[in-house]
């Protein structure tokens, strides 16, 4: 039985994932800013199947509350072994092109808190010397594209730092997976046209749920977008700077 | 972003605005700033119900809220499916009381069209053996809804086809298994005659249903393998699951030509006839033999298809139904798969389809020659005193429909005390002549 902290509970990938652990039968340790929809989660996953399901409010761009957070997790599981961060939103591109304060915020949510949970969990998983993190970047932030290099941007941050994040805890036998999602059809992109390349949740999720068991270093999911995002990558800038993307 | 949608039969379709609620107060808003709307499930019926060009879809409406595995009693939100049910329940011994022949419902959907299944004779619609159910007014004010508590609203609701309300919750009276396997036993009726006998004969099985071939003519005219059901005892409750087969595009037009329906309900008829009569299934084979099939309504083209399902009373009897597949038959547009089943006792919803008599069900490729036999169909049906299925239609008038639905007058007064009036409107209820 598994003892997970899920931040960013609410959103369709990380429930997804946690219905899974649910039908398993672990513990579980649900953030994400809103309560009511997190006592709802409780109820459901503790129907599904987790041994325990705990609610814990708060918005991850409160970094003075991370700390008493994990605290929390801690006793509330009686331990910790895994931890998913899935917690994110989807910027308006054009938006923060014309705010400097929004183009901040945006970065703060998705990568800035992101890192300052990652240093709190890696500081304690190498002092216990174990555990499994997964981490939601995006395909977005393998090259930064007009149509939303701030979100990919902060997106490139939460990679780079997973990836240093990663080859330091090697030796102190903790995994950390960066998960990097395409196109998934979720609240967050609802307003988006869905094409063949789109991928439903719970498909998302199973093969999260996979890469973080085998403690796999970087996950494309669905794993096609490696091969879209290799050829992206490689594209010269002089025919870069012209494409749409 | 507005979408292409349709029905389960892809015809018709509509541009919509899909709207995803995924919370009451998200919903309340939804409501607030939308002029009209129709709630929408998994999509499964197969007309245009669930069509309008702002739709209130329950995907996210998907928790469970309680169980109680010792009394059988779940409640969940209204857009968890019955197959997603089913994976938590079966494995506790217990079952749906009521499923429709497809799994991929909604609960809220399968309260809407107020569904029936093989055991209708014995256990009536889907919301019988609903306790309670929550939902949300056109004014964004969440209600509780039962046979005791606003039990106007309750008769409206269940059958309503969405147009009381955006059901958010329901409770349900789980019924009891010793095993997810049922016992199956097949037997083949040489005519119509034969096959309504066998359902008068075998009332007291717990599921029966009749696969009839519809080209069949002369005297093989309603040739059916009359199919019963009981849940076995032993077996044990493990789930067999299975990765279903998918139909990848749409098929050419040439596939369900006449003659390769003909050829496969011959072979069909007669490999039944031929092989054991007695067989053990898992649930899934024996309830939803075309969910094995992802996406089986592509083999219909892209044109989409229609599902004709009607009943007709008792008093119609068999000479009633002789006539319209005689009418189907000549038509030379029989379907690849069509379905006979002797209902029970009517309830009291207003819009509920089931009565005391017989329904078919079967699948028309959708063509104009198509569409003008179903109005043939349709004066056939209103003559006899039968009724057509909201669920499964895209066609019917509005006159065969206040016809043969008595009581729309009083769903309707039901709506304008709630509020529903204009604010709940589909495609369907539009050309029925629903305000």
């Amino acid at each position: 039985m598994k003892k997970i902290l899920i931040i960013g509970a609410s959103s369709a990938i990380a429930e997804a994932a946690a219905r899974i652990w649910a039908q398993r039968g672990d513990q579980l340790f649900l953030v994400a800013r809103n309560a009511d929809r997190l006592n709802t989660l409780v109820a459901d996953l503790r129907i599904r199947g987790a041994a325990e399901a705990i609610a814990y409010p708060m918005d991850a761009n409160h970094l003075e509350r991370h700390a008493g957070m994990l605290d929390a997790a801690y006793a509330g599981l009686g331990g910790l072994d895994t931890v998913l961060i899935a917690h994110g939103t989807l910027s308006n591109q054009k938006e923060c092109e014309a705010s400097v304060e929004l183009m901040v915020s945006e970065v703060t949510t998705n990568a800035v808190s992101v890192m300052a949970l990652l240093t709190l969990i890696g500081n304690r998983f190498e002092a216990q010397g174990s555990g499994r993190i997964g981490i939601i970047s995006s395909v977005a932030g393998d090259r930064g594209r007009a149509s939303n290099y701030v979100y990919g941007s902060a997106k490139a941050m939460v990679t780079a730092f997973t990836s240093g994040l990663r080859q330091r805890l090697h030796r102190s036998n903790v995994s950390v997976t960066t998960i990097k999602p395409g196109f998934v059809d979720t609240p967050m992109t609802a307003s988006l046209k869905k094409g063949p390349l789109w991928a439903k949740p719970a498909a998302v999720a199973a093969q999260i749920v996979k890469a973080m068991d085998a403690g796999k270093s970087e996950v494309y999911v669905p794993g096609f977008w490696r091969w879209i995002m290799t050829i992206i990558v490689l594209i010269p800038n002089r025919i870069f700077n012209k494409i749409q993307l | 972003m507005p979408m292409n949608i349709h029905g389960w039969g892809r015809y018709p379709r509509i541009e919509a605005d899909v709207l995803l609620p995924q919370t009451n107060s998200n919903c309340a808003r939804i409501l607030q700033d939308t002029p009209s709307c129709i709630p929408r499930g998994q999509g499964r019926s197969y007309g245009d119900s669930a069509n309008a060009t702002q739709v209130l879809q329950s995907t996210y409406f998907n928790h469970y809220i309680q169980f109680d595995a010792s009394l059988g009693l779940l409640t969940c939100e209204a857009g968890v499916t019955i197959h997603e049910v089913l994976d938590l329940i079966v494995p506790r011994g217990w079952f749906i009381p009521v499923t429709p022949g497809s799994s991929y419902v909604s609960i809220g959907g399968a309260i809407a069209s107020d569904v029936h299944g093989k055991n209708h004779h014995g256990s009536g619609t889907f919301s019988q053996h609903i306790i309670e159910m929550q939902m949300m007014l056109a004014s964004g004010e969440i209600v509780t809804v039962s046979r005791a508590q606003l039990s106007d609203l309750f008769a409206a609701t269940c059958g309503g086809m969405g147009l009381t309300g955006m059901i958010l919750s329901a409770t349900l009276q789980l019924m009891s298994i010793q095993s997810s396997q049922i016992e199956q036993k097949t037997m083949p009726a040489s005519c119509l005659e034969a096959v309504c006998a066998g359902f008068e004969e075998n009332k007291g099985s717990t599921y029966s249903v009749a696969w009839i071939d519809c080209i069949a003519t002369g005297p093989k005219l309603g040739r059916s393998l009359l199919m019963l059901g009981e849940h076995a005892v032993t077996g044990g409750l493990d789930m067999t699951p299975q990765k279903p087969l998918n139909v990848p595009v749409d098929a050419p037009d040439l596939l369900l030509n006449q003659q390769f329906i003909q050829l496969f309900n011959t072979l069909y008829y007669q490999k039944a006839r031929l092989s054991s009569s007695q067989q053990r299934l898992s649930y899934g084979a024996y309830f939803y033999p075309l969910d094995q099939i992802a996406n089986w309504n592509r083999l219909y083209g892209k044109a989409g298809f229609i599902q004709y399902q009607f009943v007709l009373p008792s008093a119609a009897g068999v000479q009633g139904l002789r006539s319209i597949l005689k009418t189907i038959a000549a038509s030379g547009k029989g379907s690849f798969l069509a379905v006979l089943k002797a209902f029970g006792e009517h309830n009291t919803n207003y819009l509920s389809f089931p009565m005391a008599g017989y329904t078919l069900a079967l699948d028309f490729k959708v063509s104009p020659e198509v569409i003008a036999l179903v109005q043939r169909l349709d004066a056939m049906v209103i003559d006899m005193g039968g009724r057509i299925y909201l669920s499964k239609d895209a066609l019917m008038s509005e006159a065969t429909f206040k016809a043969t639905y008595p009581q729309w007058e009083q769903f309707e007064v039901v709506r304008a005390k709630y509020g529903a009036i204009g604010k709940f409107a589909s495609q369907q209820s539009k050309r029925l002549g629903l305000q």
